[in-house]
């Protein structure tokens, strides 16, 4: 092969400032090229189009090893692909744990194997995120982890809390944590409101998250490390995200599409589709998510992608595991309900999807200039469609979006300049 | 007006209409009970399974007795003999139900919104007795049909719902229900049991006893269970019965011709004293043979639906 060019497209590329028609070269090597450098090359027109680094999502539950009826490598970066991502932070909660360097050996084992995007791997803050022993953090980053991460539990020893993100510092790994006070959200199911009140449901008030939010802010300025807040859902941690970054502490934090979407109303007819952790919050803590994405008190969307089968999802709703796939529908969610609805221009919807995260886990140039790795998507802005989740490459279907009217389509994916994605 | 629905799920899905129609239903089938022979043949022929998931005494009597004085075929079903325990879904465990050819299917569980669930999964029948704290459709029924047989209406009339509402399904589906029938409904209790959001559907909230009882035609009286005590909710039933109980001093700030009313079962000297409970002003007992007649007219109107 003698590389190719992707011609007339506009070429949207945050860390560089582009934002122009233009063509991409990629040469036969798989990395970005001066179009004139490559000798007959093949001509993609792709007039209407958009190009733009490969999205990167810091929050994906690939669910391999340990329950691949839901998910598997070769499953999961598929749907990554399919949604424009083209690298993934695999998150430690698998069974077995991603706690020791054996782990994270089988994972660098199996993504050789299946895996189509590049899978970053992310591991345990304590063995077994059981919140009581520190993980072995330094021999983990030996083995190739990017982050740290109890995702899914939160560390309520604040103590051990504290000397894990100075241990991590020196180690220089973030840490991304999942905000929640356990006694607090105990028993929950939904947001604790209006709608739960009405409903007869537990709670999980917005107070479970603020508190760990105002902890991590602490920790992070005391420290002076970086701690990511994932998937923020309250009003109340937008205000306390945005006064810290506004003092210049290391926190960034993280939205979701459905945050950004959806409301604890959509639980009255009960669909388990609709139960996460957090929970979809009220909607004026959605308005202020909204506020804080456009404001870059935000600075990341990550999807939470949480695979699940139908059988575990149809049960009764206080019975349902929580958490949505996401992969394959986070760009169009959210350039129908963020950049249609002039919320956040295209550039900087890209930018959320890719120097955001880029950011938060220390990767520096995340662009597409002459001699990266040819990581992009091809994205078309003008197409319409209805998202049916019988299309999809992951293994499950539990997808709160489905029959959904979307404008932006994804597509093609390449990763080191191998086309993995052709819609 | 006909009745259309093969489920009866909760008050905040039925309209005004729907809601009379049942009541009115309930008045026919009252009388059959007050008649020597206690029984119609108004569903001969229909199976009924009672699958309660959650324990219950009055309510699966109350059914079952309802099922019984309708010539039903019953079978009675519960959590501890069922296959849930071996690990069957809720899901499959009523398919195999409606397999046998079964026509509806009374279900309490403990999870809100289980009956809606496995409803949308049925061609069958399924009628909601219990589901958490969600709702209770049938016992708000028989509370709206005794205020409108003592009262002769529910329209304008003041209604005190009085406890632990936030985990109370007969609060909820009574409010959804008094709401529609255009009665002023208050709540009151201690506020770590009574949250501000209800207001948001134009009930009055309050945490003052004396407040919440004036100008009140019916009060409510709902049990309060003694693990929310050791939950945090409230100190003690002594300080709870002494705030926010019915006893001879409260009863003043009721008007004299007030309804008491207590869903059941009561813990007496807790939300209210003996004497009153047993006294002029209360209708609890009547209240149970209301709910007959009510259970008898949902069986009735859902059993009988065409598909």
């Amino acid at each position: 092969m003698n590389g190719y060019i992707l011609k007339n497209a506009r070429v949207i590329d945050p860390g560089r400032n582009i934002d122009s028609v233009g063509d991409i070269a990629v040469n036969a090597e798989g990395l970005f090229a001066e179009p004139g450098t490559l000798a007959n090359p093949e001509v993609i027109d792709l007039q209407g189009k958009v190009i733009a680094p490969g999205f990167i999502d810091v929050h994906v539950h690939l669910r391999h090893p340990g329950n691949t009826l839901a998910e598997t490598i070769g499953t999961g970066t598929a749907a990554a692909a399919a949604g424009g991502f083209t690298s993934i932070v695999a998150m430690p909660n698998t069974k077995p744990a991603a706690d020791t360097v054996g782990a994270i050996e089988l994972l660098h084992r199996l993504v050789s194997k299946e895996a189509v995007v590049r899978v970053l791997p992310c591991g345990c803050m304590t063995i077994g995120s059981a919140g009581e022993e520190m993980a072995p953090i330094g021999s983990l980053k030996s083995a190739g982890v990017v982050a740290l991460s109890d995702d899914g539990k939160c560390i309520q020893d604040h103590a051990l809390m504290r000397r894990i993100v100075e241990y991590a510092k020196a180690f220089n790994l973030p840490i991304m944590d999942h905000c929640e006070e356990n006694k607090l959200a105990e028993g929950g199911v939904m947001h604790e409101g209006k709608w739960s009140v009405l409903l007869g449901m537990n709670g999980i008030p917005s107070a479970a998250e603020e508190l760990i939010i105002a902890r991590n802010i602490i920790f992070a300025r005391q420290i002076d490390w970086k701690i990511h807040m994932q998937h923020v859902s309250t009003a109340g941690s937008v205000q306390l995200l945005r006064a810290a970054r506004a003092e210049g502490v290391k926190v960034t934090g993280e939205a979701t599409p459905h945050h950004l979407t959806l409301t604890d109303e959509c639980i009255k007819k009960f669909d388990t589709n609709y139960k996460m952790n957090p929970p979809l919050r009220a909607e004026e803590d959605r308005l202020a998510l909204i506020e804080g994405v456009a404001d870059d008190t935000i600075t990341v969307i990550a999807t939470d992608h949480a695979p699940h089968t139908r059988t575990a999802k149809e049960v009764e709703f206080d019975y349902a595991p929580c958490g949505i796939i996401g992969l394959e529908t986070a760009f169009p969610v959210c350039y129908t309900e963020l950049v249609k609805k002039q919320v956040i221009s295209l550039p900087r919807l890209i930018q959320k999807m890719t120097t955001g995260p880029a950011e938060v886990l220390g990767i520096e140039g995340y662009d597409m200039a002459p001699g990266k790795a040819a990581d992009f998507v091809v994205l078309d802005p003008e197409a319409e469609y209805v998202i049916d989740k019988n299309t999809f490459k992951s293994k499950s279907r539990n997808t709160p979006f489905d029959g959904m009217r979307v404008s932006g389509k994804v597509m093609m994916t390449s990763v080191g300049g191998k086309i993995v994605y052709q819609a | 007006m006909q009745w259309t629905r093969k489920d009866l799920l909760s008050l905040y899905d039925l309209s005004a209409e729907e809601i009379t129609y049942i009541l009115d239903t309930a008045e026919e089938f009252k009388k059959v009970s007050e008649r020597r022979v206690k029984k119609v043949p108004a569903l001969r022929g229909k199976t009924v399974v009672n699958f309660f998931v959650e324990p219950s005494t009055r309510t699966r009597v109350s059914f079952e007795l309802a099922e019984q004085r309708l010539s039903a075929d019953i079978v009675n079903m519960q959590a501890q003999a069922s296959s849930l325990l071996k690990g069957e879904t809720l899901l499959d465990t009523v398919k195999n139900i409606e397999a046998l050819q079964v026509d509806l299917v009374v279900m309490r569980h403990s999870a809100p919104g289980a009956q809606a669930f496995i409803a949308r999964h049925l061609s069958c029948g399924v009628v909601n007795a219990g589901d958490g704290a969600h709702s209770h459709p049938t016992q708000a029924l028989l509370d709206i049909f005794t205020i409108r047989e003592k009262k002769g209406r529910i329209a304008g009339l003041n209604v005190t719902i009085v406890g632990d509402i936030i985990h109370s399904r007969v609060a909820r589906s009574n409010i959804w229900g008094l709401l529609k029938l255009g009665a002023n409904v208050t709540v009151a209790g201690p506020a770590t049991m009574v949250p501000k959001e209800f207001e948001s559907i134009g009930v009055r909230v309050c945490h003052n006893l004396k407040d919440a009882l004036k100008d009140a035609d019916v009060v409510n009286m709902l049990r309060i269970q003694r693990e929310r005590q050791t939950a945090g909710f409230f100190p003690s039933t002594g300080e709870y019965a002494k705030f926010f109980g019915l006893n001879h001093d409260t009863m003043k700030y009721l008007k004299p011709d007030a309804l008491v009313m207590h869903p059941g079962p009561i813990n007496r000297d807790v939300e209210l004293t003996g004497d009153i409970a047993d006294g002029p002003n209360s209708v609890i007992l009547e209240q149970v043979t209301n709910g007959l007649a009510i259970r008898m007219a949902v069986l009735y109107l859902v059993g009988c639906v065409k598909k």
